[in-house]
């Protein structure tokens, strides 16, 4: 326990789960638009085009200087953005060969620059390394502040622009009737995700970066149907898993941060599949057999409302081998159990047979005759 | 023999990637690459082994299991199919990495080869065949390169109709989903066989950039499959021998030659380069300046403004036409023989008439 208590006072240990939260907050919330807006994998794009931005932030620095690494990421991210925008524009190659051409070919030149800076064999390089899986525990503390200043900023815009990206996010083509500049706004939230993936290279690096864009905001879109529910949400997840994955990664040798936290985050999104409720699967499924069982209640009801209504008889017991020729099926063991515990129908016995027998209750009429939509039969007293 | 493993990938993968371009399925590619790591270092521990057939179709079956995990995940409607690509992929590879972190100590397969691969290495690891050494790497790739040939061959007619019109093949039965699926197969063969020689994820490169450059060129599609293989053995031979001049990742610099050739396409391609598109822009412009010209000019003619009207000064002050924009058009009109001046007025010649007649149909004239 005391070691526990020693590990989470301890400096280094402190600026790292600062850092990976916030790092995985802001990744979180900007993430969140860009799963609404279907471009999930533009994020993938993006992050891989930060490769060469990192070199040559490297490069020009000298060495591992965060400030001019993150302005290299997002000039090169961004240059890839509107590469991918030129493009889709201006050819006839669809969206996800925009997608793979731009991703692929910059990260090719990343790794060509990769290369020069380790045969100038900068004391540095192996840091440089780091930006493919990211080292949480290489976060220092005056990276906080940067981190802190970008997250700030993303945070100040998404407040500033709420109503207009929530509008862009969900009815493009609504918001530009309204006269709202999309272009500019798409363009606004585009940059963000390079912003996004700019701060986030550090705690995953460029390769799994994606994960931590999508498997937050896909995770709180299970629990949420509004915007602000799932943007704080997505927030949250992207902070818990990337200070999840700093401390499983600090405390364990030789692994790198980022696919710690890519599989934390994807064992919450798996969870929130699950049993999210109204959407999760075991929901889902849960409704589906409600349904079945609904259907097949209604069903037998009705077979043996007719039966009443063929003999004038409402008592009229049915055996349960004419169920199952009026049926098709065998009624189910459990469907008349739970009709006769409902109080629907009563199990009767009709001597000299042995078998049993089922006849409707009064409650069973009145609910056969409004599953019917029918006049209820005419009860003959007995 | 470098030189020979990256043709031998880029061919492979040039072949199979112009119907994934076509498809639509570019990304997928993506997914399969990176997840294929998965399958590598789960054969290896289940195996020991790091090449050879049985690694090669272990890892493919990750590859298209990735495929398969997605479209699942998407047809839950839970999230969207971008979305479900994005967290089966990452996933799967996160899972790799981490696999490979723990057996560290004992695995010759490091996180950076499988990113990068190492093609100068194919040496290390070298089989008998026929009596002569080749390495591994090279024979499994020329083994990959003869399935994808038959392949693409043997059915180009069925993938031909399933890549244009997937109902149609659907109602002749050509069971277009099989060859989806045999397709995204054939690339995570390819992927697995080309990760030593490029790695995870320059692979893309070679199944995306050579084939969207082709496409860029023609739109016949034999034509397009054979320009992409010719792009793909230029950038294998030109980034080979750029990387051994500045001394960088060749496999690196042969994925950013693949891109070199994509950039000068998408600039020169002659019909759907961007220089054509704005030469073409350009031209429609100015003749659309014609017709507003001879119109403008029609409408005064021999009519007592005629003096004032048919000038270019009037181009510049009525029609509210900067001075080169109206010079242009005059210059542009006199080419194609639509008007002349005479008297210092601007006058139609027939084939201006004619033009205006066009324009406003033969009623008024």
């Amino acid at each position: 326990m005391t070691a526990i208590i020693d590990l989470f006072s301890s400096d280094i240990v402190q600026t790292v789960l600062i850092g990976a939260a916030l790092l995985g907050a802001i990744s979180g919330m900007l993430g969140a638009f860009a799963v609404l807006r279907r471009q999930s994998l533009l994020g993938d794009a993006l992050s891989h085009a930060a490769l060469p931005g990192v070199c040559l932030g490297f490069l020009i620095a000298g060495g591992r200087d965060l400030g001019s690494v993150m302005v290299g990421a997002f000039a090169t991210g961004a240059l890839a953005a509107l590469v991918m925008m030129l493009i889709v524009r201006r050819t006839s190659l669809k969206t996800d060969a925009a997608l793979g051409i731009v991703l692929s070919v910059f990260f090719a030149v990343g790794i060509v620059l990769l290369t020069v800076i380790q045969t100038q064999g900068g004391s540095g390089s192996l840091g440089l390394m780091t930006f493919l899986f990211g080292q949480a525990a290489a976060i220092l503390r005056s990276d906080l502040w940067v981190m802190g200043g970008v997250g700030l900023v993303a945070l100040l815009l998404v407040l500033a622009f709420w109503k207009e990206f929530k509008l862009v996010s969900f009815d493009a083509a609504f918001a530009r009737a309204q006269g709202f500049p999309v272009t500019a706004l798409e363009a606004v939230l585009t940059v963000m995700v390079a912003l996004a993936i700019v701060v986030g290279l550090q705690l995953v690096g460029v390769v799994l970066m994606v994960a931590l864009l999508i498997a937050p905001a896909a995770a709180a879109r299970q629990w949420t149907n509004s915007l602000g529910g799932m943007v704080v949400l997505s927030a949250a997840i992207g902070a818990a898993s990337g200070a999840g994955g700093a401390l499983v990664s600090a405390t364990t040798r030789g692994l790198a941060t980022g696919p710690v936290v890519v599989l934390i985050a994807t064992g919450i999104v798996m969870v929130s599949l699950l049993i999210a409720p109204g959407r999760g699967l075991v929901w889902q499924a849960t409704a589906a057999r409600r349904a079945r069982a609904r259907i097949s209640d209604g069903r037998v009801l009705a077979t043996l409302q007719g039966f009443a209504q063929m003999h004038d008889d409402a008592g009229y017991p049915s055996e349960r081998g004419m169920l199952q020729v009026a049926l098709g099926v065998k009624p189910p063991a459990a469907t008349l159990a739970s009709l006769e515990s409902r109080g629907l129908i009563r199990s009767v016995t009709h001597p000299p047979e042995t078998t049993p027998h089922w006849e409707l209750t009064k409650a069973g009429h009145s609910e056969a005759a409004a599953l019917s939509g029918q006049p209820e039969t005419r009860q003959r007293t007995t | 023999m470098i030189v020979l493993t990256g043709v031998l990938t880029g061919i492979s993968a040039a072949l199979l990637g112009s119907f994934l371009i076509l498809r639509g399925n570019a990304m997928l590619t993506d997914a399969i690459s990176h997840s294929i790591v998965f399958g590598i270092i789960v054969v290896w521990l289940l195996t020991g082994q790091t090449s050879g057939p049985v690694q090669v179709l272990g890892a493919a079956i990750t590859g298209v299991l990735t495929v398969i995990l997605s479209e699942l995940l998407a047809r839950s409607k839970l999230v969207k199919m971008d979305a479900a690509i994005g967290l089966v992929f990452p996933a799967l590879f996160a899972a790799g990495v981490i696999l490979i972190s723990i057996n560290a100590r004992n695995v010759h397969l490091d996180v950076d080869s499988v990113l990068l691969g190492e093609i100068g290495f194919v040496w290390l690891n070298t089989v008998a065949l026929f009596g002569v050494d080749v390495p591994v790497a090279v024979a499994t790739l020329g083994a990959v390169l003869v399935v994808n040939l038959t392949f693409v061959l043997v059915l180009w007619k069925e993938l031909k109709l399933a890549t244009f019109d997937a109902g149609l093949a659907a109602a002749l039965g050509f069971l277009p989903g099989v060859l989806h699926y045999a397709i995204l197969t054939l690339t995570s063969v390819t992927a697995v066989a080309a990760f030593d020689a490029v790695g995870a994820i320059l692979f893309i490169a070679f199944v995306v950039v050579p084939p969207a450059t082709a496409y860029l060129l023609t739109r016949r599609l034999w034509l397009m499959v054979m320009l992409a293989v010719g792009f793909a053995v230029a950038a294998v031979i030109s980034g080979y021998f750029l990387a051994l001049h500045w001394n960088v990742s060749i496999g690196g610099m042969m994925a950013s030659m693949t891109g070199v050739w994509f950039a000068l396409a998408l600039l020169f391609a002659p019909a759907q380069g961007l220089v054509a598109q704005a030469l073409r822009a350009r031209t429609e412009r100015l003749d659309h300046d014609c017709r507003a010209l001879v119109a403008h000019l029609f409408t005064h003619q021999d009519t007592p403004a005629m003096a004032e009207e048919n000038t270019l000064r009037a181009l510049v002050s009525h029609l509210r036409w900067t001075a080169p924009r109206a010079r242009a058009a005059v210059l542009r009109a006199h080419d194609r023989d639509l008007i002349e001046r005479r008297d210092g007025l601007l006058c139609l010649r027939p084939k201006g008439t004619a033009e205006v007649e066009a324009i406003f149909g033969r009623s008024n004239a």
